[in-house]
């Protein structure tokens, strides 16, 4: 939101006597490819980007303002609105949170449930991305094809907390609803759909060769600056790192399943592209095991204090989400209301490497670039 | 029609020209009308969709509806836009699309002007588009426009030159640039089948030239927003949408005269069905290869677009022109 | 299963890192006390967190006392069996942090269930194979002293009142502590006759020597800690599976700048165990290129950066995590809420670019050498940081 950036303005002659100009253009805060109000001021030499501001803040609605204020259930709906485009983990950093503290015991049940919930929103989350992402490549198809198929979860998820994207789900000490009857048998037929389906995405995308010239050596970085940068995630597998917090530091009972963390050397936008497709194969993997070991019955909630009052002091938990690590900070002082509430938000802290990799690039890079990073901005600016 | 043009200019020849270039005119917004809707409804199935179904029965009026619209917008220009220029563009850009379909023999009976070099009349018109790009490009003052405008000017200058190159193969062939004339040396066999290479590149070439996926650079949306008519809106944006399929109507033309062999049915046998019905068959084929190709394909980016343009497309181009030369020769017993 | 925990307010810390340092010479006097360490087990040291929470799983290890225990424990406080209890923890301490071999050793005997990731150095794996009969035997020795110890403790569940259950834990940390004063004694001897014994010796001192301060800090911790796990698992435990890493950390960075830039280090029990330091805000930025750079903490990776406002001071809160080690840690700087400032870490770890910035945005804390301070979040003209305890909106209309 700084606005002397656009009045500085440089001019550059070259040697041929030929004066040129470089131009500053603001990309967004309503731009197509930003996905949401991000706004990027590049300065452009012809279509080469020579330096690109980022400037953030429009969606900022002080998520750590308002927590100070409210208790511990009621900053869940909250969370909800960060990554919007996967609340369910965001459900629980902050559940996972507060439990670490009270030390708090969840049921079987309950956990599964979680667990079911974050996977399928997973897939959800990529499949989203897989069509914004096609989408600013230039390919309107696939948009809709990830959409149908996000359909059948958001209707998952409908049923199971009455809520398509903002489910506030997950309470401390275990989950709000209880699987309806039924539930789990459609999630295993969708798991079973989508297994299927993801094979004609690969077929209708993957092998296309402008798409694959589009990404290949596109937004590079190596494991060293990945690390630099604090990038987590897929940007950070993409460069070599196997690291996945659910494989670990496990969480909820990830150690219960078999799955593999799928990891590329290259560390440019195709890596990514193919990273994010193995997880959804792998988050798929992990479902099938998950529904298929599902409690018959069992408690939802586990036992909890009538009031939330964690103990005091302070934890930082962190968990996979979709976009990379997203942790949560908790200073309690023993109220049933956080003293300070932070969180450590993936698409914030992954966006930090956006102007080292567009420097140089030329603008329709720069759409593939921001994409293939996948941010949400609701997390980015909190 | 050649008879009438043929004829000392008088007040009846004119109204006959009057009469037959709106005729054309309606036949042209006719097609533009449904090219649209149907483009809408194909991509619409092809991506799990309905396409328009409100207006009027199936939808059919939506495009009409559109137009309406449009036309009833207010006219915006911008603030320091170049006034002249801003709305020179959008009739610089549509008229030569116009144009070019003057000499398009639809069929035996129905055509406009026969031009001795009815290709080189094309291409030399449709190079005048480009200004129009440009221009829009420059007046709007808008930084996307204007690298939109570039972009544009790039890309149709450099796909210019293998798509010119490609026909070349065909009036080797044909030794005509009449456009009647290479309808009717495709009797035996469409060019199709011996120009099979200058009909790959001129068929890239052309979707290029309409700056269509995957050339739709100029006006890539999730780059650009809007490319060069960003900043344009009501008729004007209308007249860019109108010369764009016109564009593709004449482009659709041009492709089935040279490659299908126009008017011809597929086997003699078939003579009964009228010429007309064998073009807009082929027409239409071509045109729902345009929407097929645009429900699927991502885009190129800038630098390789030009680089393909130069590096693969011309070469293999000006390959098949020595191709086609050395075989002509052949035939014609030089060696 | 973490149990509840009261961080030490800074005073606390300091007199009690006060109180350590001038003890910390007790370390020389440690084999003499080996032999009465596990009389003095039973000897209680007062609590110094007067009101210490205890949660339920945490109170049920805690021990019963004899009113005549609790008593002395009360009163006594004997300040010689203070120094001996924390002499013998210290060495027990430094065993953990500096030879593993023991632990592993009364691991094998007792514990099962301790997840002990680091690697043991490889003269270390020597030394265990040489004598390890003999340290196995030194360690069961000890675990049964610890044991017998104990018995008259163990029984009970939940105390009371929570001071006499901060005692209890008091009491519980002293047995385990001479228990590990056994033990640190059977990894002496079970490396007595490699070559690097000398060296490993030194190094246990010196590490003991600046433990003396985190234990001081975090003693109520450990204490309560080992009163949690010894009961429930039967074993001379380690308080926590980071506190050798913690250890280490205190260790290596003491011995470059000197024990005072840690203001204090614990385990945090309430997140999952992270080892947490406190840096003295001069030194910070000089540590933390210690903490990025130096071979055996190589913390490479920033995970989270922010500012926390406690009223009286603002602290901001790094949590680094070692790609290499596979170790988090948790570091606090400290800064006045009148004049903040905390140096920048920005070009150590790029990804501390951001999140300064919104630190800054937010609380108003001035991150000196970042390149690009401004705001982030909020708009550059923006009146006060929100996040602050006293902020009042600023409202033109009002």
């Amino acid at each position: 939101m700084n606005h002397n950036i656009l009045t500085t303005h440089v001019d550059t002659s070259s040697e041929t006597g030929l004066r040129t100009e470089e131009m500053l253009l603001n990309v967004g805060p309503q731009h197509p490819s930003t996905h949401g109000v991000f706004r990027l001021v590049v300065k452009i030499d012809g279509e080469t980007i020579k330096e690109a501001i980022p400037v953030m803040g429009y969606l900022h609605r002080g998520t750590e303002k308002l927590a100070e204020n409210l208790t511990y259930t009621q900053i869940i709906p909250y969370t909800d609105r960060m990554d919007y485009v996967s609340a369910m983990t965001n459900n629980y950093v902050l559940c996972h949170a507060v439990e670490t503290m009270m030390g708090l015991e969840i049921p079987e049940r309950a956990q599964f449930l979680r667990l079911i919930a974050m996977e399928l929103n997973r897939v959800a989350s990529h499949l989203v991305w897989w069509g914004t992402f096609l989408l600013d490549i230039g390919a309107m198809g696939p948009f809709l094809y990830a959409f149908r198929d996000r359909e059948t979860i958001l209707d998952l998820f409908n049923e199971l907390c009455g809520a398509r994207m903002t489910f506030n789900y997950m309470r401390v000490g275990g989950v709000k609803w209880d699987a309806p009857p039924g539930w789990i048998d459609k999630a295993k037929e969708f798991v079973q759909y989508m297994k299927k389906e993801l094979n004609n995405y690969h077929q209708l995308v993957t092998g296309n060769e402008i798409f694959i010239n589009r990404l290949i050596g596109i937004g590079k970085f190596d494991t060293k600056t990945a690390l630099d940068y604090s990038l987590s995630g897929v940007m950070l597998r993409s460069t070599g790192v196997k690291w996945d917090l659910r494989k670990d530091e496990p969480y909820c009972i990830y150690d219960r399943f078999e799955f593999d963390v799928p990891t590329a050397t290259e560390g440019d936008c195709m890596a990514r592209y193919h990273l994010r497709m193995a997880e959804i194969e792998q988050s798929l993997r992990i479902l099938e095991q998950a529904l298929e070991q599902f409690p018959s019955e069992g408690e939802v909630m586990g036992k909890v204090p009538r009031v939330i009052r964690p103990p005091a002091g302070e934890t930082y938990v962190r968990i996979e989400s979709p976009r990379g690590e997203i942790g949560c900070y908790i200073a309690s002082q023993g109220k049933d209301k956080p003293w300070r509430l932070k969180f450590r938000r993936p698409s914030f802290t992954n966006l930090q490497i956006l102007p080292k990799l567009l420097q140089g690039e030329n603008l329709s890079n720069m759409v593939a670039i921001l994409g293939s990073i996948d941010i949400v901005l609701g997390e980015v600016d909190c | 029609m050649n008879t009438l043009l043929q004829q000392a200019p008088s007040w009846g020849t004119t109204l006959w020209f009057i009469v037959a270039a709106v005729l054309l005119l309606a036949v042209v917004l006719g097609f533009v009308t449904y090219a649209i809707y149907f483009e809408r409804k194909v991509i619409g199935w092809m991506q799990l969709r309905i396409g328009p179904n409100r207006v009027g029965p199936l939808g059919l009026l939506q495009t009409v509806a559109d137009v309406a619209k449009l036309l009833l917008k207010e006219d915006i220009r911008p603030q320091h836009a170049d006034k002249a220029l801003f709305t020179l563009a959008p009739i610089l850009a549509y008229a030569p699309a116009f144009a070019v379909l003057a000499v398009m023999p639809f069929s035996d009976s129905i055509r406009f002007a026969d031009l001795g070099i009815g290709l080189l009349y094309y291409i030399a018109l449709s190079g005048i588009t480009v200004l129009g790009v440009i221009t829009a490009g420059w007046a709007s003052n808008n930084k996307y426009s204007l690298i939109g405008g570039l972009r544009s000017a790039a890309q149709m200058i450099s796909y210019e030159v293998p798509l010119v190159m490609s026909v070349v193969g065909i009036v080797l062939l044909t030794g005509s640039m009449n456009l009647k004339d290479i309808v009717e040396a495709q009797r035996d066999v469409w060019n199709i089948v011996p120009q099979f290479i200058g009909f790959a590149v001129f068929i890239i070439a052309a979707q290029a030239e309409l700056n269509r996926t995957p050339f739709d650079l100029p006006e890539a949306e999730s780059e650009l927003v809007g490319g060069y008519h960003v900043e344009y809106s009501g008729f004007r944006f209308a007249m860019f949408m109108l010369a764009e399929y016109v564009y593709m109507f004449g482009m659709g033309a041009l492709i089935t005269i040279l490659f299908f062999g126009g008017w011809l049915p597929i086997h003699p046998s078939l003579d009964f069905i009228p010429g007309i019905v064998w073009f807009i068959l082929k027409f239409s084929i071509y045109v729902f290869l345009q929407f097929w190709i645009r429900a699927t394909m991502p885009r190129l980016r800038v630098d390789q677009l030009m680089s393909f343009a130069w590096k693969v497309l011309l070469p293999v181009a000006l390959f098949n022109i020595l191709l086609t030369a050395v075989v002509v020769s052949y035939q014609n017993g030089m060696f | 299963m973490s149990d509840e925990k009261r961080k030490p307010t800074p005073e606390e810390k300091a007199a009690a890192a006060a109180e350590a340092r001038a003890k910390a010479e007790a370390l020389r006097k440690l084999r003499e006390q080996e032999a009465q360490a596990s009389q003095e087990a039973s000897q209680v040291e007062p609590s110094q967190e007067p009101q210490e929470e205890v949660s339920a799983p945490a109170a049920k290890p805690v021990s019963e006392m004899t009113p005549e225990e609790k008593a002395a424990a009360k009163k006594a406080a004997a300040a010689e069996a203070i120094a001996k209890a924390k002499a013998a923890k210290e060495a027990k301490e430094a065993a953990e942090a500096e030879t593993p071999v023991a632990e592993q050793q009364s691991e094998a005997v007792a514990t099962p269930a301790k997840p002990v990731s680091e690697m043991t150095p490889e003269e270390k794996a020597a030394a265990k194979k040489a004598a390890a009969a003999e340290a196995l035997a030194k360690a069961k020795a000890a675990k049964e002293a610890k044991e017998a110890a104990e018995t008259g403790a163990d029984t009970v569940d939940s105390a009371p009142d929570a001071d006499a259950k901060a005692k209890a834990a008091a009491a519980a940390k002293a047995k385990a502590a001479a228990a590990a004063a056994a033990k640190a004694k059977a990894a002496r001897e079970a490396g007595g006759d490699e070559s690097g014994d000398d060296d490993a010796k030194a190094k246990a001192a010196a590490a003991a020597k600046a433990k003396a301060a985190a234990a001081a800090a975090a003693k109520a911790k450990t204490a309560q800690a080992t009163g949690d796990e010894a009961p429930a698992e039967e074993a001379p435990k380690a308080p926590s599976k980071n506190q050798p890493y913690l250890d280490k950390y205190v260790s290596r960075i003491s011995e470059a700048f000197g024990q005072e830039v840690i203001e204090a280090s614990y385990i945090n029990e309430l997140g999952k165990e992270v080892p947490t330091l406190t840096i003295q805000n001069e030194r910070w930025y000089q540590v933390a290129q210690y903490l990025r750079d130096d071979e055996q903490l190589s913390f490479e990776y920033l995970s989270d950066l922010h500012g926390v406002d406690y009223e009286d001071r603002l602290e901001v809160y790094y949590h680094f995590y070692s790609y290499k080690n596979r170790q988090s840690l948790a570091v606090k700087v400290k800064t006045s809420r009148e004049e903040s400032k905390v140096a920048s870490v920005m070009d150590l770890w790029h990804g501390a670019n951001w999140n300064e910035r919104e630190t800054f945005d937010l609380l108003g804390i001035h991150f000196p050498g970042h390149k690009d301070l401004r705001r982030i979040l909020l708009p550059d003209d923006w009146v006060g940081y929100p996040l602050r305890k006293d902020y009042v909106q600023y409202d033109e209309e009002v």
